[in-house]
């Protein structure tokens, strides 16, 4: 799985030093990786990712840009194509909407558009999710929009691990990779191997096992559902957590196997229910394993409206632990 | 014609030369229309008539490892560096011989070999991956000039204005080669842009920038001389706007109601072609000979290309799904 067994010490860190860590190994090892972005550089990164880097690489590897979405993200696409290995940072998936058009019809399309002759090795972070209170230009969750799209790759990184080694990786890709960062995540401080490395970018993880209910889900939404679990835990039901990881493609094989061995099911999606991701895998799961059901499936996902500045409704947008617990005794008639 | 001060030393070769690929276009795409009436053809064809000058001019005065991105109307483009016609036609007809494998049709023409980027369908989408291409040469320390073709209608976009602000902000080796041929779509310049003198809006953002006549093969050229020479030189970006004029339809589905015919007829005389070809014959630099000539060769390089695309193949449907991402030891 992604976690490579290590003799090295752990140490602590950041999920936000985490990625900075792994921007900064990733401009060494190869000439062609460079950072772009607004504010990467003398400001240090919106949610201060760079914070020092532009000291430390300079501002050609760690470019500063206008306020000019589509054309800094579009020069990242050419810039792939000719042979450089750029990091796009978008400093939050609603500002991503104005360069949709070079996501969606440029990067997503041009290895099939031209018959396999040229590909856009590229990454784009951008920060995803609510819970500061930034309301609704600042705080949707559209990474379930993105897995849409054929000709992109869509990774979560919820744990240290990943936002420390799924960077390399995606850069290794000759696709696009679009890599989420959930807002939430980088002030998680937990241990880490020193010598944490790449990570694989194709499977899902089981982070707890359980027997009674499967609970699928990927970034921010990961710690509330392990919160969830232990609550149910104390209860005597024992569940399964999936960690989804990437959202495209996604990795069915993992989730059939721990529903064939669960029989139920609860996705938890910090995007809007209707077209949801949660939607997609829930069907999955009836195309694939309906007869090893036992309950019908359920989901707890954003409710449907621009997310509100107002703590106490911005808490209520979205999904809690709470509301976890909730939807898997339900799917276990305990309800 | 442009005063002689102006332009390169016109042998009788060379003019012959830029006759020939205006004549080649202009043919290829009168067959392409009638492909299209019998239905070999289908989806949208944009086609070039009147503004075959700009490719003519530009293209040929690249090296071969400069870079090139066109638009949707860039058969002309694609012709003119040297992408066989033959697998042009067949990306046409959709079959697997063609230059994009068939699955980008008339509007998404791409080689690799030839640093063709691409016909792009989205008006000004192709500007900031052009932007992206002079950055990587530019961090790469590459003698290499992009080029990026666009009409006036891109002017509008707002990925026009970020890939000035850009190409200029961080002094990128970008050619903007602007084909204002007066209509975008159906909508004329006045009805949709302020300020209607485009290379006005370039200087602005700071870049060189020259309005020149798009008609005219051989200011074209000069003109494509000086500025790819001044990005070599300079490592900046430079900004040519050519006036042109699309003598047909936007597409295949245009009735033409936003202007008179007898606009485009009055047009029509001031054609790049018949404009060229009288001077070169006014002067005695050719005789009616040479263009007898010339259309002999393109009519059969077409009916070359013709048999070619109808003998092409379809891709098995088995394949459909190739492509989307890279494939594994591909």
């Amino acid at each position: 799985m992604q976690q490579v067994a290590t003799k090295s010490k752990a140490v602590e860190m950041t999920y936000r030093e985490a990625v900075k860590q792994a921007i900064r190994d990733a401009i060494k090892r190869d000439q062609r990786v460079f950072l772009m972005g607004e504010d990467v550089g003398r400001y240090g990164g919106c949610y201060a990712v760079s914070n020092g880097l532009l000291d430390e690489f300079g501002p050609d590897r760690i470019r500063d840009t206008p306020l000019s979405e589509s054309g800094f993200t579009g020069a990242g696409i050419g810039a792939a194509m000719a042979g450089m290995r750029p990091i796009v940072e978008v400093m939050t998936v609603n500002f991503s909407l104005l360069a949709l058009d070079q996501i969606m019809n440029t990067a997503a399309t041009v290895r099939h558009m031209s018959g396999n002759q040229f590909g856009v090795p590229v990454v784009i972070r951008m920060a995803t999710g609510a819970g500061r209170q930034l309301a609704a230009q600042h705080s949707h969750s559209l990474e379930g929009w993105y897995a849409h799209i054929p000709g992109i790759k869509v990774l979560a990184p919820a744990t240290l691990e990943d936002a420390r080694g799924m960077l390399w990786t995606a850069l290794e890709d000759p696709d696009p990779v679009l890599i989420f960062e959930n807002v939430m995540l980088y002030n998680m401080t937990g241990q880490i191997a020193a010598d944490a490395g790449p990570v694989d970018i194709d499977e899902a993880a089981v982070r707890r096992t359980g027997c009674d209910i499967s609970l699928i889900t990927y970034g921010g939404s990961l710690w509330k559902t392990l919160d969830a679990a232990k609550e149910l835990a104390g209860e005597g039901i024992e569940a399964e957590v999936i960690d989804l990881r990437t959202l495209r493609p996604l990795d069915d094989a993992t989730i059939m196997a721990s529903v064939a061995k669960t029989r139920r099911a609860v996705i938890v999606d910090e995007g809007w229910r209707s077209g949801s991701l949660a939607a997609e895998i829930g069907m999955r799961i009836v195309e694939q394993a309906f007869w090893e059901l036992d309950a019908p499936l359920g989901r707890v996902c954003s409710e449907e409206v621009p997310i509100p500045y107002a703590r106490h409704l911005e808490q209520a947008s979205i999904p809690q632990a709470a509301k976890i617990v909730a939807a898997a005794k339900a799917a276990l008639g305990r309800g | 014609m442009t005063a002689a001060t102006d332009k390169p030393h016109l042998t009788r070769a060379h003019a012959l030369e830029l006759l020939k690929q205006m004549i080649r276009i202009r043919r290829f795409e009168e067959e392409c229309a009638q492909l299209y009436s019998q239905e070999k053809i289908r989806g949208f064809l944009h086609l070039y008539d009147g503004e075959e000058a700009v490719a003519v001019g530009v293209i040929p005065v690249l090296e071969k490892r400069d870079r090139i991105v066109a638009t949707y109307r860039e058969h002309g483009h694609a012709l003119v560096r040297g992408v066989p016609m033959n697998k042009i036609l067949a990306e046409e007809y959709g079959k697997q011989e063609g230059c994009s494998r068939g699955r980008g049709g008339s509007m998404h023409l791409f080689d690799h070999e030839h640093n063709f980027h691409g016909g792009n369908a989205i008006v000004g989408g192709g500007l900031p991956m052009a932007v992206g291409l002079a950055l990587a040469e530019k961090m790469q320390g590459n003698d290499v000039v992009t080029v990026c073709f666009f009409g006036e209608g891109a002017v509008a976009e707002g990925e026009f204005h970020e890939s000035m602000n850009l190409a200029a902000l961080w002094e990128l080796p970008l050619l903007f080669v602007c084909e204002n041929n007066r209509y975008a779509m159906g909508t004329a310049l006045a009805r949709s842009e302020s300020e209607t003198d485009i290379q006005r809006k370039a200087a602005c953002y700071k870049l060189a920038a020259e309005a020149i006549d798009g008609m005219d093969v051989v200011a074209v050229e000069a003109a494509a001389r000086r500025a790819v020479q001044a990005v070599r030189e300079t490592g900046k970006p430079y900004f040519l706007e050519c006036r042109t004029y699309r003598l047909r339809a936007h597409s295949m589905f245009d009735a033409q109601l936003y202007r008179e015919k007898s606009e485009v007829e009055a047009w029509r005389h001031k054609g790049p072609i018949v404009r060229f070809q009288t001077w070169l014959e006014e002067t005695k630099m050719i005789h009616p000979d040479d263009v007898k000539t010339i259309e002999a060769a393109v009519e059969s390089e077409i009916e070359e290309a013709v048999a070619f695309a109808e003998a092409g193949t379809w891709e098995p449907v088995e394949e459909l799904t190739r492509f989307v991402y890279a494939e594994k030891n591909a």
